[in-house]
């Protein structure tokens, strides 16, 4: 994962940066709009972070709750310790039961297991339905950008000539017209794949069932034609009842896009009973560690109350300029810059966590309140202790460290550094390269210092004004 | 070890899981599911009319329309009217439920059973409907198959003022009295299938219905 290069290489990116500027604002306005109509936000935010407290601290209990719920109702229960072996067990269930096509709706820990490329070895056909990551998977199976929007970085012109090229169909600019023409092409593959897919945003404790949201329709489909349906989530989306989905669906689709509630909410349980008309005769879920197990307990522990709303990303900075792809995995982000490590190891992404200017605008919009900046900090200090940040880095901190450590020494460097930056500045009051740091003045400018350091101005002070 | 009792054995390792401290939990956890809690809720006027006017409004806002009539033999007709208006075919399918109605003196040619992709508008009751949020309650059964209110281009939901409740809290409290267990599908539907995918202009009709209409019997 090289980050600072996939950064550099999307600041130039005038197509991305164009389509970020283009969705930022839409993201946070309509999401501020959508929390006022909730008497007391505070207090709901309260009641989820508790909600998912309730569980995450005591998981092992809760995961046997809801997997005896959900035997009960005739699913099955399947577990998984990481990626290889999601794909091993989709496929052996695929294979059961003779799919040779399966519809999927979005699931990022299919995207965390590799399981597109892993069916297609197997000589079963993946679709993504979404419309998102149905755009990217057509797109040379290009990754999603972000969680809730996958193809928030590709503008109306990129799908155009998308679409014209792999439909073969003329070329047309009109979105509800491009709209219409996957809705076409995915719809024979609804009527036809013998295996649906799907993520979950919650699993009921009370009732073993499955929680999915979504406002295209398509999980809808993939849970409702196909005689198989596998549901793919982590071991943290525990919910106790249905009384706490509510509490929870009040702040996931506000946070993630606006809306009030997700245009589908589907509370699935079980498998079709054999006067029914139509649902899947095949229920599995595979309840998926990946790195979960190992964070629960330990100084990480708050963030499996993640609910995947995406809304710390909308509201960053870094994200904001940058895009999802720089961030190298499935989650970007803030969110991305804390799990990334976690469950890919601290080792191999060691610019993400600094990825951040710790404004705590992710905390503040956090509907569990989950103190990002704090976990990326404590990050920050893992890597320190393991010895991982660079060489010079570390032997800067020392230095400085020592330096710190000597009064007069410091002030005498403080006065030399003063004044170099002010003779940098020249004229103006800024700088526009600084010859020791050039990275902080690649995209701004550095403020130029007066020219005096603080204790001096502070002694230039004490001795001008009278004491009382 | 299965991969199972991995997981689970890490997860206890992390909680540093003992006998005492599971009993504990265990007894808190029988309690979250016996007391099922309820979280803040914003302030609704719970009052009958008051329900039916918040509902129509928030229904509207999540690009519904809405059509009030006095009593359940009035739906056929408001049905008719609809579909003449928007110009759609007078052929539809219906849950088996609603197959009882006379469709065919308002003109239209009804078929109760499940929806296939041909279909171009289904009609649909509802188990109850949410004022919060101007949302259909939707339960699956042999009677009510889910495949109508989402397969056909036009959906037509048939709604009983006296089943407009305020909360979804509430709809889960009927829910469990009059149905017990969950049924296989429950889905909360807001308005007609949409994306924002492309530029986040918000299309309505990704791959559910492109119209929802509700036809509120205000009994
Ligand atoms: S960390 Fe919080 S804001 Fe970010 S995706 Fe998770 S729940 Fe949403």
């Amino acid at each position: 994962m090289h980050f600072k290069a996939n950064v550099h290489a999307k600041l130039a990116d005038v197509v991305l940066q164009g389509n970020l500027k283009n969705a930022k604002g839409k993201f946070v306005t309509r999401r501020a709009e959508a929390i006022k109509d909730l008497d007391d936000f505070e207090a709901t935010r309260d009641a989820a972070a508790a909600i998912r407290n309730k569980v995450i601290d005591n998981l092992d209990l809760w995961l046997e709750c809801f997997e005896r719920k959900a035997l009960d109702t005739g699913a099955q229960v399947l577990w998984a310790k990481d990626g290889v072996e999601v794909c091993r067990l989709v496929i052996e269930i695929a294979k059961k039961h003779g799919v040779t096509k399966v519809t999927k709706s979005k699931s990022m820990l299919s995207e965390e297991a590799g399981l597109n490329q892993a069916l297609e070895a197997a000589g079963i056909q993946p679709v993504e339905t979404d419309l998102g990551e149905y755009i990217l998977q057509v797109d040379n199976n290009e990754p999603p950008s972000h969680i809730i929007a996958p193809a928030v970085h590709k503008s109306l012109d990129e799908v155009a000539d998308l679409f014209h090229k792999v439909h073969g169909t003329p070329r047309k600019t009109d979105i509800p017209a491009l709209t219409r023409e996957a809705r076409e092409v995915l719809r024979a593959h609804f009527l036809t794949a013998e295996m649906g897919l799907s993520g979950g945003n919650f699993l009921v404790a009370e009732t073993g069932s499955v929680a999915l949201v979504t406002n295209e329709g398509n999980g809808r489909m993939v849970t409702t034609m196909p005689k198989v349906h596998v549901v793919i989530t982590g071991i943290e989306k525990v919910i106790p009842t249905l009384e706490d989905l509510s509490t929870l669906m009040r702040l996931l689709p506000r946070s993630a896009t606006g809306q009030s509630i997700s245009n589908y909410f589907s509370i699935l349980t079980g498998v079709k009973k054999p006067e029914e008309h139509d649902g899947p005769e095949h229920l599995y879920f595979v309840l998926v560690d990946s790195g979960r197990a190992d964070v629960v307990g330990g100084d990480f522990h708050e963030m499996l109350r993640c609910i995947r709303c995406g809304a710390c990303m909308n509201h960053c900075p870094v994200y904001q300029t940058i895009g999802g792809h720089a961030y190298g995995w499935v989650y970007p982000g803030p969110m991305g810059s804390v799990l990334t490590p976690l469950y890919a190891g601290i080792e191999n992404s060691i610019d993400l966590p600094h990825a951040a200017t710790l404004c705590n605008q992710c905390g503040i919009v956090c509907p569990v309140k989950i103190p990002l900046p704090d976990l990326l900090r404590k990050l920050r200090e893992k890597q320190t202790e393991r010895g991982l940040r660079p060489l010079t880095e570390r032997i800067g901190l020392r230095l400085w460290a020592w330096v710190a450590q000597r009064p007069k020494l410091y002030a005498l460097g403080a006065r030399v550094g003063a004044r170099y930056l002010k003779w940098l500045a020249g004229d103006t009051d800024r700088i526009r390269l600084l010859p020791t740091a050039p990275e902080w003045t690649l995209g701004r400018d550095f403020p130029a210092p007066q020219g005096k350091t603080f204790r001096e101005l502070y002694a230039a002070r004490r001795s001008s004004t009278p004491r009382a | 070890m299965s991969s199972r009792d991995d997981i689970l054995g890490r997860v206890r390792a992390g909680l540093h899981r003992n006998a005492s401290n599971a009993a504990v939990a265990r007894e808190e956890m029988l309690a979250a599911l016996t007391n099922r809690s309820q979280g803040p809720k914003p302030g609704i006027d719970a009052e009958p009319k008051a329900l039916l006017e918040r509902f129509r409004l928030k229904s509207e806002q999540q690009s519904s329309t809405v059509d009030i009539v006095a009593q359940e033999s009035d739906v056929p007709a408001a049905v008719a009217r609809y579909l003449a208006a928007m110009n759609l075919p007078k052929s539809a399918v219906a849950w088996p439920s609603l197959a009882r109605l006379d469709w065919a003196a308002a003109g239209l040619q009804v078929e109760g059973r499940g929806a296939r992709d041909a279909d171009l508008v289904g009609i649909t009751g509802c188990f109850c409907a949410v004022a919060e949020t101007g949302t259909l309650m939707v339960c699956s059964s042999p009677d009510t198959p889910a495949t109508v209110s989402l397969l056909p281009e036009t959906h037509i939901a048939v709604v009983h003022a006296s089943r407009i409740l305020a909360y979804m809290e509430d709809a889960w409290a009927v829910a469990r009295k009059e149905l017990g267990a969950l049924p296989r599908a429950v889905n909360f539907i807001s308005g007609p299938s949409r994306t924002g995918d492309i530029e986040q202009t918000i299309v309505l009709g990704a791959h559910g219905p492109y119209r929802v209409h509700l036809v509120i019997v205000s009994d």
